[in-house]
C-alpha cells in the first residue's frame, strides 16, 4: 500500500557516527516510529483518535445501560464514576480534539502548498507525547482504578484526603503530559502556517480549514497554560503536600474552577473552530460554489476565538459569584452567538444557488448544521443564568454540549473524513453503506440526546449512578439508552465502511469530488514530497481556479504565475528516533511521579535531555528532490498517477 | 405560496402539541415552580424557548428549501457550474443584525431577572419574618440548622408557606450544590465561602431536592425534601423541636421501643447520631453525623431516598449498603447474625417514636424519670 509511502533512502551525506545518523526506513514498524512526514503522523493521529473514540464510546454505552431504568445496579458508583469520568477525558482530549489536529498534520501542509510542517520533527513529538498521554492514562484501568472525579476535576474533590487512590494522579499526570504535545503542535502549526505557505498564497487566499486551525493554534497557546497551571498545583498537592486545595488550612477551592474554566471553555472553540472548518470545505465542494462570505466567516472565528476567554464563568453561574459578575458573563456569553450564527448563516447562503450533490460527506455536513443551530439554541438558553441555576449540572447540559460536541464537532469530522477519505487512502468509500449508516447514526444521535434536555428540566442531575423513579424520569433516560443501542450499530458500520474503503474501495482519482483547495491538485495519496511542482497560487481557491478559471474570472482569465519557484528542487526532511526516544521517556516518567518515585523522574528527565541534543546535533538527512521533469525520470510515484 | 404558510402553522400546533402533550411537571421539575423564584427562572427559560422557534424555522426552512430547489438533478446536471458568488455585503449586514436583535430579546430579561433572583441578602437586613436555615452539605446527607429558632435536623427542612426562606450555604468537605427544583435553581455549597440561597414557597407541599455536584461515593442518593406547611403546622412543627427533649423521653410505654431504645447505646449509633433528650440530662451524638432527634416527624430514610416506614427503616438499619451503596453508616451486624432482624426493628420502633407527641405520651411524661 503506498499510503504514506516514503522516500528512497537519502542522498546527502551522512556523518559516521551511527548515533546521530538519521534513521531511513521506508516500510514497516520502524518507518512508522520514526516517520516525520506530516502525512503520516497526521494518519497516525487519525487511527489513534479513533481508537480512543471507539473506547470512549464503549464507556458511553455502559453509562447509558447503567441508566436504562431507574435503581439500577448494573454499574457500582464507583466504577460508574470512572466511566464517565474516562468517556470525558478520552472524547474531549484523546478523541475529538486529536482528530482535528490529526485532520489538520494531513491537511494544512497541503492546503497551503507546503511539503511539510515547518518543525517535522517537534511533530512527531507532538504525536508521540499525545499517544504517550492517553496510554499512560487508560493504563490507570489496570493500576488500581481510573480517575473518577469527572472530566473537570473540581476541587477539593482531588486533594489527597478526599480521593486517595491514584485515579485522580493519572488524570493530573496525563493530562499535564499530552498537553505537552498539543502545545508544541499548536506552535508548529502557527509557524507553518505564517511561514510556509505557497507563492501567491496571501493570507485571504487561506483555506478556510487551514484558516479555523490557525486560529485553534492561538487558542491552544493560550488555553492550556492556565491547565497546566493548576494541574500541577494539584499534583504539588497530592505529592510535596502543599495547600492550593486544602480547605482545612483556608485555601478556596473555587481557584480550580476558575483556572480549569479559563482554559476549558476555549477549549470548546479548540474542538469545534476545526469543525467549523470542515464544514467550510465540504460545503462549497459539494455546492460547487465558493465559500459564502469568507472573510466574515475568517472574522466570526477571529471573533469567536477571542471572546472564548471571556466567558468561563458561565460554567459558573451557580457557585455565588454574584448577580454582577453573573450578568457581565452571561451578556458575553450571548454575544459569542451572534458571529456563530452567521457563520450559520454563511454556510446556509454557500448552498444557495449552488448544485447541490447530497453525498455521504455532505449529509453529514447538513445534519451539522442543524444538531449544531440546535446545540447553539440551547448554548443561548444556558447563557441565562437564572436558568442555568436550573439547567446547570442537569441532563440539559448534558443534552446541550453533546449537541455541540457531538453533533456539532463529532458529525463535522466524520464528514471531512468522508470527504478527505480518498485523498488519504486513493479509495473511494462506498457510498450506499455510507448513507445507510448517516441514516443510522443521526437519528440515533438524536434519539439518545434530545430526550435528555427533558430528563434534565425534570430534575436529573448529571454524573449520578442512578436516577429514583417515580418522578418522570424512566422514560427520557429508556429513550437515550435505546438511541445508544442504535448507535452503537452505526459506529460499527461506519468502521465497516472504513475497512472495506481500505481494502477494495474503487479507485478516487485525483479529485473526486471536483474539489476547490489545492490539496486535491496532487495524486491520492499524495507522494512523500507532496507537490511535484511548488503550487502557485492566484486566487482563492486556487485549484477549482486552475480547473475553471473563466468560471471565476469571466473573460479576463489572468496570466497563469508560472515562474519556477524550486528550480533548485525541494528538501525533504529525514527521519528520526529522538523525537519518538523522548516521548517514550515521558512515559516512566509519568509513573515515576505518580509512584513518588524521583530514581524514576530523574532518570527518565536525562533521557528526555539526552534525546533532545542528540534531536539538535543529528546530521541534517532528508532527502533532496529535483522538480519538474527531472521528477518524473528520478523518483517513483504514488499509484494515482498525475491527472 | 399558501402551502407554506400551512407547512408554518402546521409546525407551531406540532410545537404547541409537543409542549402541552408531554407532561413535564413533577416533584423534581423546573417545569412546575412553586414559588416566585422558580417562576421567574421559568419564564425568562420559556421566554427563550419561544424565541428560540422563529430561529429554528428561520434555518431549517431556508436549509431545506435551498437542498430542495438547488440540488443536483442529475450527473449531466451535478457537472455545471453555478455563478461563483463570493458573498453580499446587504446579506451579511442583515444577518449580523438579526442575532444582534434575538442576543438583545434575551439579554434584557436575563439582566433583570437576574437581579430580582440573585442578589445577595446580607445579615443586617434579614427580617423578623424570614425563615433562617443554615444548610451544611456532607457526603452524602443534608445538615439543617435553625439558628434563630435553636434546633438542628437533617436531610427535610420544614418551612412556612409565604415566607421569605434564606438559606445560607456551606460544606463540611467537598463541593456540593442545594438544588429544589420546583422553589430556585441551585446553589453550590462550597468549604470556605459563605453562598446563599433564598426562595419561598406559594402552596404547601413537599418538594425534592437533590444533590447537583459530584461528590463520589453515594452522590446519586444525596437526596433532600423542603416540606412547606401552613403556619400553624410549621409553629407545631418548630414546637416539637424546641421540645425535643420532653418528647423523646416517654419510650418505655412499648417494650419494643424500649429495647430499641437500649440498642441505640448499645450498638454505638447514640456516638454519632444525637437524639436530643436520649437520656434526661445527657447529651451524645456528634454534629458532624445526622441529628435523629424527632426522627418521627420525618418522612424519609436515608437522606429522602425512601420513604420512613417501619419496613424501609428496618431494611436501612439492617444494611444501610443495601439501599444507598457507598455511604458511610456502618453495617451493625454480621450476616447470620440471628438477632439482626428483630433487633433492626426495635431500633426503627424507637426512632419512629421520636418526637410523635399523642395524647398518651404527653400524659405519662415526668413519670419515666423514676424508671432510670
Amino acid at each position: 500500500m503506498a499510503i504514506g509511502k516514503l522516500g528512497a533512502p537519502p542522498v546527502v551525506g551522512q556523518p559516521p557516527n551511527t548515533l546521530l545518523t538519521r534513521p531511513t526506513w521506508t516500510e514497516g514498524l520502524f518507518s512508522w516510529l520514526t516517520t516525520v512526514d506530516h502525512k503520516r503522523l497526521g494518519i497516525l493521529y487519525l487511527v489513534t483518535s479513533f481508537i480512543f473514540f471507539g473506547l470512549g464510546s464503549i464507556e458511553a454505552l455502559l453509562i447509558r445501560l447503567q441508566l436504562a431504568i431507574p435503581d439500577n445496579t448494573l454499574l457500582s458508583p464507583d466504577f460508574y464514576n470512572q466511566m464517565f469520568t474516562m468517556h470525558g477525558v478520552t472524547m474531549v482530549f484523546l478523541a475529538i480534539m486529536p482528530m482535528g489536529i490529526g485532520l489538520a498534520n494531513y491537511f494544512v501542509p497541503l492546503q497551503i502548498g507546503a511539503r511539510d510542517l515547518a518543525f517535522p520533527r517537534l511533530n512527531a513529538f507532538g504525536y508521540w507525547v499525545y499517544f504517550v498521554g492517553g496510554l499512560f492514562i487508560y493504563t490507570s484501568l489496570f493500576l488500581g482504578g481510573a480517575p473518577d472525579v469527572g472530566w473537570v476535576a473540581y476541587a477539593p474533590l482531588t486533594s489527597l484526603s478526599n480521593n486517595p487512590g491514584l485515579g485522580t494522579d493519572f488524570y493530573m499526570i496525563g493530562l499535564f503530559v499530552s498537553g505537552i504535545g498539543t502545545l508544541v503542535t499548536a506552535m508548529n502549526l502557527i509557524v507553518t502556517v505564517i511561514n510556509m505557505r505557497a507563492p501567491g498564497m496571501t493570507m485571504m487566499r487561506v483555506p478556510m480549514f487551514t484558516w479555523m486551525m490557525l486560529i485553534t493554534s492561538f487558542l491552544i497557546i493560550f488555553a492550556f497554560p492556565p491547565l497546566t497551571v493548576a494541574l500541577f498545583q494539584v499534583m504539588m498537592d497530592r505529592t510535596f503536600d502543599t495547600l492550593f486545595y486544602v480547605p482545612a488550612a483556608g485555601a478556596m477551592p473555587i481557584l480550580w474552577q476558575h483556572l480549569f474554566w479559563i482554559f476549558g471553555h476555549p477549549e470548546v472553540y479548540i474542538i469545534i473552530l476545526p469543525a467549523f472548518g470542515v464544514i467550510s470545505e465540504v460545503i462549497p465542494t459539494f455546492s460547487r460554489k465558493p465559500l459564502f462570505g469568507y472573510p466574515v466567516i475568517i472574522l466570526s472565528g477571529i471573533f469567536i476565538g477571542f471572546m472564548g476567554f471571556a466567558v468561563w464563568t458561565h460554567h459558573m453561574f451557580t457557585t455565588g459569584l454574584g448577580p454582577v459578575v453573573n450578568t457581565a458573563f452571561a451578556l458575553t456569553s450571548m454575544v459569542i452567538g451572534i458571529p456563530t450564527g452567521i457563520k450559520v448563516f454563511n454556510w446556509l447562503g454557500t448552498i444557495w444557488g449552488g448544485k447541490v450533490r447530497l453525498t455521504t460527506s455532505m449529509l453529514y455536513a447538513i445534519a451539522f448544521l442543524v444538531t449544531f443551530t440546535v446545540g447553539g439554541i440551547t448554548g443561548i438558553m444556558l447563557a441565562v443564568p437564572p436558568f442555568t441555576a436550573q439547567a446547570h449540572d442537569t441532563y440539559f447540559v448534558v443534552a446541550h454540549f453533546h449537541f455541540v460536541m457531538g453533533g456539532g464537532a463529532l458529525l463535522a469530522f466524520i464528514s471531512g473524513l468522508y470527504y478527505w477519505f480518498p485523498k488519504i487512502t486513493g479509495k473511494l468509500l462506498d457510498e450506499r453503506l455510507g448513507k445507510l449508516t448517516f441514516w443510522i447514526m443521526v437519528p440515533s444521535f438524536w434519539l439518545i440526546f434530545f430526550p435528555q434536555h427533558f430528563a434534565g428540566l425534570m430534575g436529573m442531575p448529571r454524573r449520578t449512578q442512578t436516577f429514583v423513579p417515580g418522578i418522570g424520569l424512566e422514560i427520557w433516560n429508556l429513550l437515550s439508552t435505546v438511541g445508544a443501542l442504535i448507535m452503537g450499530v452505526g459506529l460499527i458500520l461506519f468502521v465497516l465502511n472504513i475497512i472495506l474503503g481500505f481494502v477494495r474501495g474503487k479507485p478516487a482519482g485525483n479529485d473526486p469530488w471536483d474539489a476547490r483547495t489545492l490539496e486535491w491538485s496532487t495524486t491520492s495519496p499524495p507522494p512523500y514530497y507532496d507537490f511535484d511542482r511548488q503550487p502557485v497560487v492566484n486566487d482563492r481557491d486556487a485549484h477549482w481556479v486552475q480547473k475553471y478559471p473563466e468560471s471565476v474570472h469571466g473573460e479576463r482569465v489572468p496570466e497563469s504565475a508560472s515562474e519556477p519557484y524550486d528550480r533548485g528542487g525541494a528538501h525533504i526532511p529525514g527521519q528520526s528516533w529522538y523525537p519518538f526516544v523522548a516521548a517514550l521517556a515521558l512515559l516512566p516518567f509519568s509513573y515515576g511521579w505518580l509512584y513518588d518515585n524521583m530514581w524514576v523522574v530523574g532518570i527518565s528527565m536525562l533521557v528526555v535531555t539526552v534525546a533532545t541534543y542528540a534531536w539538535a546535533l543529528e546530521g541534517v538527512g532528508g532527502k533532496h528532490i529535483p522538480v519538474g521533469d527531472a521528477l518524473d525520470a528520478d523518483t517513483e510515484r504514488g499509484e494515482g498517477g498525475r491527472s | 405560496m399558501h402551502w407554506r404558510r400551512r407547512l408554518l402553522g402546521g409546525l407551531a400546533i406540532v410545537a404547541v402539541l409537543l409542549m402541552s402533550a408531554c407532561d413535564f411537571s413533577g416533584p423534581q421539575s423546573a417545569m412546575s415552580p412553586a414559588g416566585p423564584v422558580a417562576q421567574a427562572q421559568l419564564d425568562v427559560f420559556m421566554w427563550t424557548y419561544w424565541l428560540s422557534w422563529p430561529v429554528m424555522l428561520l434555518v431549517g426552512g431556508v436549509l431545506a428549501y435551498a437542498l430542495y430547489r438547488f440540488r443536483a438533478k442529475n450527473e449531466e446536471d451535478s457537472k455545471t457550474i453555478p455563478h461563483q458568488t463570493h458573498g453580499n455585503t446587504q446579506l451579511e449586514i442583515a444577518w449580523t443584525i438579526i442575532p444582534v436583535i434575538l442576543v438583545i430579546l434575551v439579554a434584557v430579561p436575563t439582566v433583570r431577572t437576574i437581579f430580582a433572583s440573585e442578589y445577595r441578602i446580607e445579615r443586617e437586613q434579614y427580617t423578623a419574618d424570614d425563615v433562617i436555615v443554615r444548610a451544611t452539605g456532607y457526603q452524602w446527607w443534608f445538615k439543617f440548622e435553625y439558628p434563630v429558632e435553636g434546633f438542628v435536623t437533617a436531610n427535610e427542612m420544614v418551612i412556612p408557606v409565604g415566607r421569605r426562606v434564606i438559606v445560607e450555604l456551606d460544606s463540611a468537605d467537598v463541593l456540593h450544590a442545594f438544588w429544589v427544583p420546583n422553589l430556585a435553581g441551585k446553589r453550590d455549597m462550597i468549604p470556605n465561602q459563605d453562598n446563599q440561597v433564598w426562595f419561598s414557597a406559594d402552596a404547601p407541599g413537599v418538594y425534592y431536592g437533590q444533590c447537583a455536584e459530584l461528590c463520589l461515593g453515594a452522590h446519586a442518593y444525596m437526596r433532600f425534601r423542603v416540606i412547606a406547611m401552613d403556619e400553624a403546622d410549621y409553629q407545631a412543627w418548630v414546637d416539637a423541636f424546641q421540645r425535643g427533649a420532653e418528647l423523646t423521653q416517654n419510650v418505655q410505654a412499648d417494650p419494643l421501643v424500649e429495647q430499641g431504645r437500649q440498642l441505640m447505646a448499645q450498638k454505638g449509633c447514640i456516638g454519632c447520631h444525637t437524639v436530643d433528650g436520649f437520656y434526661p440530662g445527657v447529651a451524645v451524638g456528634n454534629p458532624d453525623y445526622p441529628d435523629l432527634t424527632n426522627f418521627g416527624l420525618r418522612t424519609t430514610v436515608g437522606a429522602a431516598i425512601r420513604e420512613n416506614t417501619p419496613e424501609h427503616l428496618a431494611a436501612w438499619i439492617r444494611d444501610p449498603q443495601v439501599m444507598k451503596p457507598g455511604n458511610r453508616m456502618p453495617t451493625l451486624w454480621t450476616a447470620d447474625d440471628p438477632n439482626a432482624e428483630e433487633e433492626a426493628a426495635a431500633l426503627a420502633a424507637y426512632l419512629l417514636s421520636l418526637g410523635v407527641a399523642s395524647d398518651e405520651t404527653t400524659a405519662t411524661l415526668g413519670g419515666t424519670h423514676g424508671d432510670r
